[in-house]
């Protein structure tokens, strides 16, 4: 009888940290936060992978990336390899390690993570396309033989420049119009230096251009040129990818006083226009001392994070329900603690006040208490009756969301619109009601994350890649 | 590049106009709309309602006074030099309607943005009175087109060096008076030039249009920093408007958010004046 033989244990390793600057430090400067893996933790992180048959992370992922094969491509030290595995999915791989939320995707369905922390898939994808950035040798995959037809992708976001990967590599000729200066869309305007670097936005967009994409900036598609003109310039397929920007405040007294600024605002001017470089960069930002963000998504987190290397002394996230209806992302929270965010929760602003000259000069705000789940599921915040306070601010900024930007959505006859004035659009495929018009990303679904948008890219360049080659 | 293809000195120097190559923009602008313009990568994006086009030609004028850093650094540009960015055509056109008399009114650089409007009108066959301003005679700009573009164009000078003694509104007040018909008034200039131009169009019950200059980021409806109020509503310039009815216009909160950052432009503009001809800036290099 022979003994059956044992696979050996597999030996423990646990997930290797990802080494980033000290908080402190990290808070007064506007340099990337982690410093991501060497190649050393980078395979020994890959170690814990055990390569499942029936890959759970996979599933998880918008995009689909084969995660099992590109983490087994660094264990091995081909990380030419690995990078080419990604850019089969994901022309993104730079971007998306660093800002996917990981924990709730790929990593959330991780068989490892169930009796230990999961494979840190985001850093070894984050590895993998920094090597290839910093080290790797000029390389492009593979292109299909050219189809003679064109595509717009309108809107250079996490959506378009998606769309714009796939069909360039499917043969098709694409051109990607961008409204602001430089493309990048919420990469570049909305994330902060800080955890996304513009360098890595230029380098990702910069790939998509050596690939064959043409990206013109300073198109406002809807005013510079509509839709129609578009198609009238000889283009086969139109995706619209505009995102979702259009502020929403918060409707309150005083909210027109200087030193009041939209996340979207705030944002782009430290972000896009690198307002904290000022004066050497010529656009402006007010520089609170006392800052208050309303609001607690990642956007929200992003802007108080910025207040404080801006040179705040305090930097507070004001919200009105407690920190487990918090929608930013787990580890974005933590980095605002960690980094001395105050965290001022169930309290909502009521009014602010201002000074002779217009300034802001406080916030009015009333204290709640959690009530009965709304429409949300979450539980309703209820005010308390006589429980106002204030809080000496020189600087607002308001986090509470984004609305649809109506500016392309009304110029463009043949679109339906839902009653938030976002494109209707078949979840499957990205069809619109207008014949040739694809959307996605945030002006279909409303705010959301650049992976969703990312996925909404690949769903609708399938599709028009049927059309182009199959027919509507 | 967008490049600058004519050029010329106005208001002694205080005022420049740039004929721009921007084909796709000349060939959508009307009259009433807005381009944003950079001059260079680390450059502000600064809106300019355009003061002509040529579609022929693929070409849009824009009009500017130099108040700041980054309008200093645009005054540097020369013929063959050109801007990083332009991009528009942006905001809503005016509404060129034929409504009978009108009341154009202009002061300072604000005649370059009245200027195509009171075309606009007098081609749709209304009967056109202009009225442009400026605190002396050299600082005054576009008499001439002003007067083509009109039926009837009167002067005025804050000093008295030139036609009419004294405001604006002195003027308007008298063609309103002379024209009790007048059906529409547009006012544009300075900030306080058009709160006292409604205030008199008010009394008589003319309609007026103002056109606002909050400061702007992007342009497109996305950041809100050019939010006024109207009519009670927050209403943002670069996509509702740029133009208003001046009557439900809150110039006291534009004239506050205008000044949001009043010393850090003063910061930026310092070290310009400082740099600039000392060969340490990047236009002189």
């Amino acid at each position: 009888m022979t003994e059956e033989v044992k696979p050996p244990k597999r030996e423990k390793i646990p997930r290797q940290k990802m080494p980033e600057q000290e908080p402190k430090v990290r808070a007064r400067n506007f340099q990337e936060v982690p410093f991501g893996l060497s190649p050393e933790l980078a395979q020994k992180e890959a170690e814990r992978c055990i390569q499942c048959k029936d890959p759970r992370c996979k599933q998880g992922c918008p995009v689909e990336i084969d995660v099992p094969r590109f983490i087994k491509e660094i264990k091995e030290g081909d990380f030419e390899a690995a990078i080419r595995t990604l850019w089969e999915m994901n022309a993104l791989p730079a971007i998306c390690g660093r800002v996917c939320p990981q924990e709730i995707q790929c990593e959330g369905l991780c068989v490892i993570g169930k009796k230990e922390e999961p494979v840190a898939i985001g850093n070894l994808e984050r590895f993998a396309a920094d090597y290839q950035r910093l080290h790797g040798r000029d390389i492009l995959p593979p292109k299909a033989d050219p189809t003679g037809k064109k595509v717009a992708v309108v809107g250079a976001g996490p959506a378009g420049l998606t769309v714009a990967g796939d069909l360039i590599l499917k043969g098709h000729e694409v051109t990607v119009f961008e409204a602001l200066h430089a493309p990048g869309g919420v990469l570049l305007y909305g994330i902060p230096e800080f955890r996304l670097p513009k360098e890595i936005v230029a380098h990702e967009c910069h790939y998509l251009e050596r690939l064959g994409v043409k990206i013109l900036v300073n198109q406002v598609v809807g005013r510079t040129d509509t839709v129609d003109e578009l198609f009238e310039q000889g283009f086969d397929a139109v995706f619209l990818a505009v995102g979702a920007g259009l502020p929403v405040f918060l409707n309150v007294p005083g909210e027109n006083l200087i030193g009041i600024y939209s996340a979207n605002e705030y944002l782009t001017r430290a972000n896009l226009m690198k307002a904290y470089a000022f004066p050497e960069y010529d656009t402006p930002l007010v520089k609170g001392k006392n800052v208050a963000t309303f609001g607690a998504g990642n956007v929200s987190m992003d802007s108080a994070r910025t207040a404080l290397r801006m040179g705040a002394d305090h930097s507070y996230i004001i919200y009105r329900r407690s920190e487990a209806e918090m929608p930013a992302r787990a580890a974005e929270i933590h980095h605002a603690h960690e980094e001395g965010v105050e965290f001022m929760l169930l309290s909502a602003p009521t009014r602010f006040l201002g000074d002779e000259e217009g300034r802001v000069k406080a916030v009015e705000c009333l204290r709640m208490e959690l009530g009965e789940p709304d429409a949300s599921g979450r539980r309703r915040p209820v005010p308390l009756e006589g429980s106002e306070f204030i809080v000496d601010i020189d600087l607002a900024v308001i986090s509470i969301g984004a609305g649809a930007n109506p500016l392309l959505t009304k110029t463009t006859p043949g679109l339906a619109l839902n009653k938030w004035g976002y494109i209707i659009a078949d979840p499957k495929t990205g069809k619109t009601m207008k014949p040739k018009v694809w959307a996605g990303g945030d002006i279909v679904t409303g705010s959301a994350t650049v992976i969703l948008a990312m996925g909404a890219g690949r769903l609708s360049a399938n599709s028009i890649h049927d059309f182009l080659t199959m027919g509507w | 590049m967008f490049e600058i293809v004519e050029r010329q000195e106005m208001a002694q120097g205080t005022v420049v106009s740039n004929w721009v190559k921007a084909p796709k923009i000349a060939k959508k602008a009307k009259p009433g709309q807005f381009v944003i313009l950079r001059a260079n990568e680390k450059g502000e994006r600064i809106p300019l309602t355009m003061a002509d086009t040529d579609p022929a030609k693929g070409l849009i004028n824009i009009i500017y006074q130099v108040v700041g850093k980054s309008t200093a650094l645009f005054k540097t540009l020369k013929v063959g030099d050109g801007y990083l960015d332009v991009i528009g055509p942006l905001g809503q056109p005016t509404h060129l309607d034929k409504v009978g008399k009108v009341v154009c009114v202009g002061g300072g650089t604000g005649v370059a943005v009245v200027h195509p409007i009171t075309r606009g009108l007098k081609q749709v066959g209304n009967q056109v009175f202009a009225v442009i301003g400026a605190r002396n005679k050299d600082l005054l700009i576009l008499e001439d087109q002003m007067r083509a573009a009109s039926h009837e164009l009167m002067v005025c000078t804050d000093d008295g060096s030139y036609g009419h003694h004294g405001f604006v509104t002195d003027m308007l007040k008298k063609v309103l008076t002379e024209h009790q018909d007048i059906a529409l008034a547009v006012c544009i200039g300075p900030v306080p030039m058009m709160k006292f131009c409604c205030k008199m169009t008010k009394e008589f019950g003319v309609k007026t249009l103002v056109s606002l200059n909050p400061i702007m980021v992007d342009g497109t409806g996305m950041c809100g920093c050019c939010r006024v109020t109207v009519g009670g509503k927050r209403k943002f310039a670069c996509v509702d408007g740029p133009e208003f009815d001046g009557h439900e216009t809150d110039f006291e909160e534009l004239t506050a958010r205008l000044k949001g950052y009043l010393d850090l432009e003063k910061v930026s503009y310092d070290e310009f004046k400082a740099a600039h001809g000392s060969g340490k800036c990047s236009c002189c290099s």
